[in-house]
């Protein structure tokens, strides 16, 4: 009885499951190695340095079980930060009045994408890895080589913590997400469409679904989420620069398959994405207090999505 | 004979070329001096040859986006090599880089044709992993011009028959595109690699051995990554871990689809792949020679990418309704 209980929960999450006893046991070794683990103060402290992953971890879920991909929502990250820099420090337009306007832009930025994927037919790959040099090309037209400041006393906004504890804005805002997009994923409308347009897109067409509004809303939310990691982006490096987020793609699908949603689509969780997140952060933490470098760490990160890749493959493969 | 000729799916390319040039010739008639023509033929090579393979990868419905860290990486260790044995003869040098080239590019293939790992996945997995091991076996140093055997060199400044236009680097490229062009029309993995993109089921029913002509297309992706990373070396003279080929996929794949490789697989030429990469080539040069800040580069590709994709689609849309008229 409670065996095929057991039986029936492993067939449908293997994925989660194993993920959730990588990162319980990533947790421990780090711990035991290095006790700062263990110090919450200093974890929370840590994580701020990966809001911008987790959120995009957030809607790059979506995108992948809608059976597609978005390589371009770093490039949207460094041009809606050097809209907004510009903006501010070229027309003195108030910063406060630009922060809204960043999910904006990056909303308007990733429309672009749903328009050319959902009408014009065209491989979503292809056309994010276009609109990913595109974008980044234009927030280089803006800025060159050099930095743009922000305010002084938006810097550091990242810092303030929730009253009496050890959770920083970014924070706030990023468990706010993960409970937002579960909900959506899971439990709305619009969630079975994504998921539905994954399995199998011209049966979901022929079953009424609309799928390419689907998809236009769906990338145009994947930039939206872009706009809002740029402003988090800013408040933390206190400038903009056109070479921001700059190969965070790698480390944003990384999650997203090792938390075992499908690459092919259809299949895939917040909750499995928001736990493979945090094991890489763990152990890109790790490899950051045991002093490997950041250009040697992409080996790992890549070495992790192939072991994600393969072990999904080998427990989905038995069907 | 004219009209054949602009129903090719090469002729839109070849007119906006045309264009091009003759608008910068133009704003700016210094455009046509040797000088900038050799800096066209120079810039050429590297992406032809990388660009061939990602066509077979591209032809077969895959992707392959790890060129780039395979061309740092097999540069880097060729470099090395030649730095360390400096008795080394080049020509064995190209077959080391190539080597090396085909090895990674096999481990492409083998997770991809053997393991079943999605194209995308498995070289965006590989791009991180080899660019990481270029730095673990380079320690993050560069090797330097002077530590480089100077005929490397001479291979992009010297041509044959006395004439230094164009350079060896570009008959090589040039040697290596016929003889692409040639397995592609008349080898049996070669036609395997079209049939296995226009209808992957249709083509195992066939009895094309599917898994493992896939395997074999990005094997020759990772030798042309390989082979270029010498020509790379030849070219710059210096190799620094950090910028050998880094972002060199997105240039492979915006020639490969702007010369009209369809993106879906089964269709495409060499013919197109050679004018893709000359049209970015002479972009290249173009707003060097306008005093174009270089850093619209990026973004003029991106554009010139969106603009090709829609072709292509414009293209794909004409020949189903023909199909259907018949």
């Amino acid at each position: 009885m409670i065996s095929s209980r057991i039986r029936r929960l492993w067939n449908a999450y293997a994925p989660e499951i194993v993920v959730t006893i990588l990162l319980i046991l990533a947790f421990v070794i780090s711990g035991w190695r290095e006790p700062r683990f263990l110090d919450a103060a200093y974890l929370f402290d840590r994580s701020t340095l990966y809001t911008e992953i987790g959120l995009l971890t957030l809607s790059m879920t979506l995108i992948i079980v809608a059976g597609h991909i978005d390589l371009s929502v770093t490039s949207i990250i460094a041009f809606v930060g050097a809209i907004i820099a510009t903006l501010y420090s070229r027309y003195g337009i108030p910063f406060w009045l630009l922060i809204p306007l960043a999910p904006v832009f990056g909303g308007f930025l990733g429309a672009v994408n749903g328009y050319f994927v959902a009408r014009r037919n065209l491989p979503s790959l292809v056309v994010t890895l276009a609109t990913m040099a595109l974008y980044r090309g234009m927030a280089q037209i803006l800025l060159g080589d050099s930095s743009l400041m922000t305010p002084p006393d938006y810097t550091g906004i990242e810092r303030v913590t929730l009253p009496h504890t050890y959770l920083h804005t970014p924070l706030v805002i990023w468990i706010t997400l993960c409970l937002v997009f579960a909900a959506l994923l899971h439990r709305t409308v619009f969630g079975r469409y994504i998921t539905v347009t994954g399995v199998n897109p011209e049966a979901a067409l022929y079953s009424g679904v609309p799928v390419a509004q689907t998809l236009i809303r769906l990338f145009t939310l994947s930039g939206a989420m872009a706009g809002v990691c740029s402003v988090l982006l800013l408040s933390r490096l206190g400038v903009a620069r056109y070479d921001h987020a700059r190969g965070w793609e790698l480390d944003v699908i990384t999650a997203v398959v090792l938390g075992g949603t499908s690459i092919f689509g259809g299949r895939g969780t917040i909750y499995g994405s928001v736990v493979a997140f945090l094991l890489i952060t763990i152990v890109q933490t790790g490899m950051g207090v045991a002093g490997v470098k950041a250009e040697i760490q992409v080996t790992a990160i890549g070495l992790l999505l192939l072991l994600a890749v393969l072990l999904s493959r080998l427990t989905t493969g038995r069907k | 004979m004219i009209n054949k000729l602009f129903q090719r799916r090469e002729a839109p390319l070849l007119i906006i070329l045309a264009a091009l040039v003759t608008i910068v010739c133009l704003l700016q008639p210094r455009f046509l001096s040797p000088g900038n023509l050799q800096s066209v033929l120079l810039w050429l090579p590297l992406l032809i040859i990388v660009a061939l393979g990602e066509m077979a990868v591209i032809l077969t419905r895959g992707i392959d986006v790890s060129v780039g860290s395979i061309l740092g990486l097999s540069g880097m260790m060729t470099a090395m090599a030649l730095r360390d044995y400096p008795e080394l003869n080049i020509y064995v040098a190209a077959l080391l880089a190539t080597g090396i080239g085909a090895f990674l590019g096999a481990i492409n293939g083998g997770l991809i044709a053997g393991a079943g790992t999605p194209p995308i996945v498995a070289t965006l997995a590989t791009l991180g992993i080899y660019r990481g091991l270029t730095f673990v076996v380079s320690s993050g140093k560069q090797v330097d011009d002077y530590q480089l055997p100077r005929n490397l060199a001479r291979w992009s400044i010297d041509g044959p028959f006395g004439l230094s236009i164009p350079p060896y680097v570009v008959w090589i490229a040039l040697i290596v595109a016929a003889a692409m062009h040639l397995f592609l029309t008349y080898s049996r993995t070669g036609r395997d690699w079209y049939a296995i993109g226009g209808e992957p089921d249709g083509a195992s029913d066939r009895g094309v051995p599917v898994r493992l002509q896939t395997f074999c297309a990005y094997v020759l992706s990772g030798a042309g990554a390989g082979l270029a990373g010498l020509l790379y070396a030849s070219r710059f003279g210096t190799v620094n871990p950090a910028s050998i080929g880094n972002g060199f996929e997105l240039l492979a794949i915006a020639a490969v689809v702007i010369g009209g490789t369809s993106i879906f697989g089964g269709s495409g030429t060499i013919a197109g792949v050679l004018l893709g990469c000359l049209l970015l080539g002479v972009i290249n040069v173009a707003l060097a020679v306008l005093n174009i800040a270089e850093t619209w580069q990026s973004a003029v590709y991106g554009a010139v990418i969106l603009m090709a994709l829609l072709t292509d689609d414009a293209a794909r849309r004409r020949l189903m309704k023909g199909a259907r008229h018949k």
